[in-house]
């Protein structure tokens, strides 16, 4: 008892202000003015030297936004966002055109280096002697509003994969940019993907081609640098008919008192035979202990089985923000589709995440599977919130869901809101949820086994999460496993 | 005074159907105070939309588009037809109190007070000048559109109480009858539970032939003390074109034991809400729920459970069996408080679908403050098993009666909790009536 | 006089793919065959389109049971008729208890021969006579069909329920699988004890371990969806000894 008691003691006295990633990078930066406007978007899209169609379809969903409504019915507080006060967008001043890695603002080299990912092709390929086999991984670096780099461009040329910023897509190939964007959350969608219609200043944009599996992990590391800045990428994958990728995307950012604000849109699409694997770490910056500051994190995700046997599976391991709002969704459209949703979401301190997936099927033996881990420590409220529906032709729909919860300290909460919908009798789902807190017992054995009392609750939390972290790539497992120790540090070690 | 116009699809006013029925409402002065404050607050939303959370799959301004003018007091006619109907119900030996077309029917109930137990009708509380308090027998603690509207019209209903230490021998059975086709009756009861009593609460909601797309709107509040024992089964077997909008407010002392099990196959829009609050701590709830719905029945079973106090135990389950049109929806929430550590809350939803156009949905929710816990809910939707299907009929069994064997044995969970014998036959035999006009 | 059983040139079809190219048997009263073939064979196609389990499509040929056209009937009335299929895997179906079922089961198929129902006491007294002869305990029956039973259990409960309706013919599909010496002594005594001269047997089976119990009259070979060799008992212990690789060179 006394234990445990301990136990709970280091969660109220939970110190947040151990984020590993806060320090911020002292560089020039050329921003947008304050504030929202139609001016505001004309600029942006000068910026990126973007075609007219391309700005047109911003101002639309401009207009559109100005009449729509912030959403509520997430369990999340937080005072009302001026809109008017922020940046929309600010890019790293450049001192000249960049032509090569070697000439990307060293400073921002070197924020990349301390977040540990390598944007140097070179620096992969000495250093460390890597073990043969090990898969390497090719990186876009988005900082603040824009994509500073992007590796093994060549290598990816020759296999057919369009791996760039959005940006340069817009340009390079607008015909595949035009034909997909926005046909998965569309301009209308909500509040937030609305926005990030008319503002989106980076992101990534991939392609792969019929037949054709990326040789290598896609990746974005995503940073928030500047103050009072939005940021707002948008991200495009489209596999084609039986093309595979795997996607990671990391994001951080800077220890500041006043919360930012980052609003994503991420569309997939899936033809026949093809299949999308997309992992996220999320690591922003959660706030202090006393909750204040911290990144405002309402994103949009959602993937389109188009075709019939395509599969799209989402990872994402949450364990920053100061709120989290986001729904990685499948839309299960082609016959025998499969859609995948594995999460781990950990709160703590004054956290806020409302998370959890949409599975829609809509297609016939349409199969979906939902693992959702959730982690309340502190002061914090987590909530899963889910749907899966079935519609009337979609027979033989199937889904699996396991929602588990576990509880550390009695100051936080911990939410289940599943909605489950079948419209034919061929449906079969199945539900299952549970909440509880580390067992006393457990703990107990392993303190007397000899460990101590954060080992033996980091051995417990990493157990509960372990069906997750196994659809990590192994890399990103090992980070993962890390940061979720990190995350309930001062906690449980 | 300021009243907005009610809201209903056909954007009649229901104001005309309020100021026409105030007249035959029992109550003055603070009693029809608190029913226009009622009223008000029901015309500030209107009929519930799936815009309201609560409501999201039951949506009543598109299933009932109104709500019906208020029935006429039950004539000589009615009374003696709802009184066959009453000896037909086959509950065994119960206390029966007959409210027809929502007004009470002395000359069918048995008003027998004693051992503990005394019952008086609620309009003759509400027209009671003397009382200071009866005002109060209209409020509740729990805003929603409906049993506001029911608080505004509420006709009659029983009041019953129960003495501390009693144990009346005889379940207290509240038989609901209608007998008129397109009015609208609203009932109230309230049912007051004293510490170490032992009771059983039955009712039953029926309907003579000659009554159609009528609307019952009922509400039920309880109060249960410490150590004390409520058995309760509801069986519901309203028109088939009615509708039945009802709730239930349960308050829970400690060391208590709550048994509710309700059964609907009536109704073409039915909604049964309960709000139960375990506020004692050791207590133990139970909830068993069965829809066996066909056609375009449109069936709403809601339960948010209130884990107020440490220390107790909760278990939904809910079993529905859906055939052609039929539509089930189940919403449970267990809300754990922080104060009700060592908290034990479980609850189980299963969907039957005999029919592809049948149609279910089911929303479980966990909202929970206290880290010592174990809570969890589960939730299938599926067809029979064509596996199992096979081996019945491998062994003889037609195709129907395969079916209603397994149909049987998929509610037979929640009907086996029913503890008093001739109580569960009654459900039972409702159930075969239901799997009998299927073959 | 009508063969019990005759399959002729049956060809059924799983999805697109075809399980039975042709199989041709026939079965008489009192006679006790085996079907023996390697796993893939068709063995238990063959019982599960006897039985008219939904999913196989016969795309030719025919199976008369007393002279009638079998597949021509719904699983139920096959049942009535006298067709029983002793399940490799006896489904569990929890919340009917053993006993209800059984008297449903019976009453079913009296009900479509036209026959009256039994009554309870009678009822009763027979499932106790056959439970005891078979070691089922009488709790067991209290319990949902198959729920939580062993597989000796499960096997027990199929040769009650063979021994209660009294089928003229009985297709054992595997019965041997996942049972032990004694508890496939316990059941194959059963079924034994139900061998009589107007009732036949098919008993499909991978081993020949299971005929040393159940001793056939004839052997039949199976391999790739069609009989490839038929003979006497010796047939099985023939088999043991050489395997099925022969036969299945021999139906390529």
């Amino acid at each position: 008892m006394a234990a445990v008691q301990e136990t709970v003691d280091r969660v109220r006295q939970i110190d947040v202000d151990q984020y590993r990633y806060g320090f911020e990078t002292i560089i020039e930066s050329e921003k947008a003015p304050k504030g929202l406007s139609e001016d505001t978007v004309r600029y942006i899209s000068a910026k990126k030297n973007e075609p007219a169609w391309m700005l047109e379809w911003r101002l639309e969903a401009y207009r559109r936004w100005l009449t729509m409504e912030e959403p509520k019915w997430a369990r999340v507080e937080y005072p009302k966002i001026d809109f008017q006060d922020l940046y929309y967008y600010s890019a790293p001043k450049p001192k000249k055109t960049i032509g090569s890695i070697d000439e990307i603002d060293p400073e921002i080299l070197e924020t990349y280096k301390k977040l540990g990912i390598p944007l140097r092709e070179i620096e992969a390929l000495e250093g460390v002697v890597r073990p043969e086999g090990e898969r390497r991984i090719a990186v876009d670096a988005v900082f603040d509003s824009v994509s500073v780099a992007t590796t093994f461009q060549k290598e990816l040329k020759q296999a057919g994969v369009i791996f760039m910023p959005i940006s340069e897509a817009i340009r390079e190939h607008p015909d595949l940019v035009k034909q997909y964007l926005g046909t998965v959350v569309p301009t209308s969608d909500n509040f937030y993907a609305t926005l990030n219609s008319a503002v989106f200043s980076d992101g990534s944009f991939v392609y792969v081609p019929p037949g054709v599996r990326c040789p290598m992990e896609l990746s974005t590391y995503f940073r928030i640098n500047e103050r009072n800045t939005g940021q707002f990428e948008r991200t495009l994958i489209i596999a084609d008919k039986g093309a595979y990728v795997s996607y990671l995307e990391g994001c951080t950012a800077p220890q500041r008192d006043e919360n930012q604000l980052h609003a994503a849109v991420v569309e997939l699409v899936t033809h026949d035979d093809a299949e999308i694997k997309y992992s996220t770490v999320q690591n922003w910056y959660p706030g202090n202990s006393e909750g204040k500051g911290g990144i405002y994190n309402f994103v949009t995700k959602r993937g389109d089985c188009r075709g019939d046997r395509s599969k799209i599976s989402w990872t994402q391991v949450e364990t920053g923000s100061a709120i989290t709002w986001k729904y990685p969704s499948c839309i299960l459209r082609g016959d025998n589709s499969r859609g995948e949703f594995y999460s781990i979401a950990i709160s703590n301190g004054y956290q806020q995440v409302d998370s959890g997936t949409k599975m829609i099927h809509l297609g016939k033996n349409t199969t979906s599977r939902i693992i959702s881990k959730g982690i309340a420590a502190g002061k914090s409220q987590n909530t899963y919130r889910g749907l899966v529906t079935a519609h009337r032709k979609a027979t033989n729909a199937r889904n699996f869901t396991a929602c588990d919860s576990l509880l550390i300290g009695d100051q936080c909460g911990a939410h289940t809101v599943p909605y489950i919908e079948a419209k034919n009798a061929s449906t079969l789902f199945e539900h299952e949820a549970t909440t509880s807190k580390i067992s006393e017992d457990v703990l107990f054995y392993c303190v007397q086994r000899g460990l101590s009392q954060e080992e033996a609750v980091g051995l417990v939390v990493n157990g509960f999460v372990k069906d997750v972290l196994q659809q990590l790539p192994m890399e990103f497992a090992v980070e993962a496993q890390k940061l979720i120790s990190i995350s309930l540090e001062g906690s449980v070690g | 005074m300021n009243v907005a116009l009610a809201k209903t699809t056909t954007g009649a006013v229901l104001d005309g159907t309020f100021a026409a029925a105030r007249g035959r409402l029992p109550g003055v002065g603070t009693v029809a105070e608190t029913r226009q404050q009622a009223f008000d607050d029901f015309a500030r939303t209107g009929l519930p939309t799936r815009r309201i959370e609560e409501w999201k799959y039951t949506d009543l301004r598109n299933l009932l588009r109104d709500v019906a003018p208020l029935a006429p007091a039950p004539d000589q006619a009615a009374l003696a037809q709802a009184a066959k109907l009453v000896e037909t119900l086959g509950t065994g030996d119960t206390q029966k109190l007959v409210i027809v077309d929502g007004v009470f029917a002395a000359g069918l109930s048995d008003l027998t007070s004693g051992g503990g137990v005394t019952v008086h009708a609620l309009s003759a509380m509400l027209d009671d000048a003397t009382s200071a308090t009866r005002a109060d027998l209209l409020r509740s603690r729990i805003v929603d559109p409906m049993i506001a509207l029911n608080a505004a019209f509420a006709t009659d209903g029983m009041l019953i109480d129960i003495a501390d230490d009693a144990a009346p021998a005889r379940p207290l059975h509240i038989v609901h009858v209608a007998t008129r086709p397109s009015v609208a009756a609203f009932t109230r009861s309230l049912v007051r539970i004293g510490n170490r009593a032992r009771v059983t609460l039955v009712e039953s909601f029926v309907a003579t032939e000659s009554a159609k797309a009528y609307q019952a709107h009922d509400a039920v509040v309880i109060w249960i003390g410490d150590d004390s024992d409520l058995q309760h089964v509801r069986v519901m077997e309203d028109a088939g074109d009615a509708a039945n909008i009802a709730t239930a407010i349960v308050t829970v002392g400690a060391r208590t034991k709550f048994n509710t099990f309700s059964l609907t196959t009536g109704g073409g829009v039915s909604r049964y809400q309960s709000f139960i609050t375990l506020a004692g701590v050791d207590s133990e709830l139970s909830t068993n729920s069965v829809h066996l719905l066909r056609d375009k029945q449109h069936g709403d079973c809601t339960f948010v459970i209130e884990h107020a106090a440490p220390n107790c135990l909760s278990r939904e389950l809910f079993r529905a069996v859906l055939d052609d049109r039929a539509h089930s929806v189940f919403q449970g929430r267990i809300n754990v408080h922080q104060i009700a550590q060592k908290t034990d809350g479980k609850m189980m939803s299963r969907a039957l679908l005999l029919s592809d156009e049948a149609e279910i949905d089911n929303k479980p929710e966990l909202e929970i403050f206290a880290d010592d816990v174990q809570c969890g809910h589960g939730a299938t939707i599926g067809a029979l098993d064509d596996s199992l299907l096979f081996y019945l009929r491998a062994r003889g069994l037609p195709e129907k009666a395969a079916q209603a064997l397994l149909i049987q044995a998929f509610v037979g969970e929640a009907l086996e909790s029913i503890v008093n014998d001739d109580l569960r036959d009654v459900a039972i035999s409702a159930a075969e009536r239901w799997l009998e006009s299927r073959a | 006089m009508t063969a019990l059983l005759e399959v002729k040139d049956l060809q059924v079809r799983v999805e697109d793919r075809e399980i039975l190219h042709g199989l041709t048997m026939t079965v008489n009263g009192g006679e006790v065959h085996a079907i023996m073939g390697p796993n893939g064979s068709g063995k238990s196609t063959l019982s599960h389109v006897i039985a008219g389990k939904p999913g196989y499509e016969v795309t030719g040929g025919e199976i008369l049971f007393k002279g009638e056209d079998l597949l021509e009937m719904e699983p139920d009335e096959r049942a009535a008729k006298g067709v029983f299929l002793a399940f490799q895997y006896p489904v569990e179906i929890p919340g009917v208890t053993t006993m209800n079922f059984l008297r449903t089961a019976v009453n079913a198929q009296r009900k479509a021969r036209g026959e009256s129902e039994y009554l309870v006491p009678d009822f009763l007294r027979k499932v106790r006579e056959v439970a005891a002869s078979l070691n089922i305990p009488m709790d067991m029956l209290k319990r949902g069909v198959n729920v939580g039973f062993s597989g000796g259990e499960k096997k027990r409960n199929e040769v009650l329920q063979m021994a209660l309706f009294q089928p003229s013919l009985c297709i054992l599909d595997e019965m041997d699988s996942g049972l032990d010496i004694d508890a496939l002594r316990v059941a194959a005594d059963g079924v034994n004890a139900l061998r009589s001269p107007d009732r036949a047997m098919v008993v499909i089976t991978h081993y020949q371990r299971l005929l040393n119990y159940i001793v056939p009259d004839h052997v039949h070979v199976m391999s790739k969806g069609r009989v490839v060799k038929s003979g006497g008992k010796e047939l099985a212990l023939e088999l043991e000894e050489s395997g099925y690789a022969q036969y299945e060179d021999a139906a390529a």
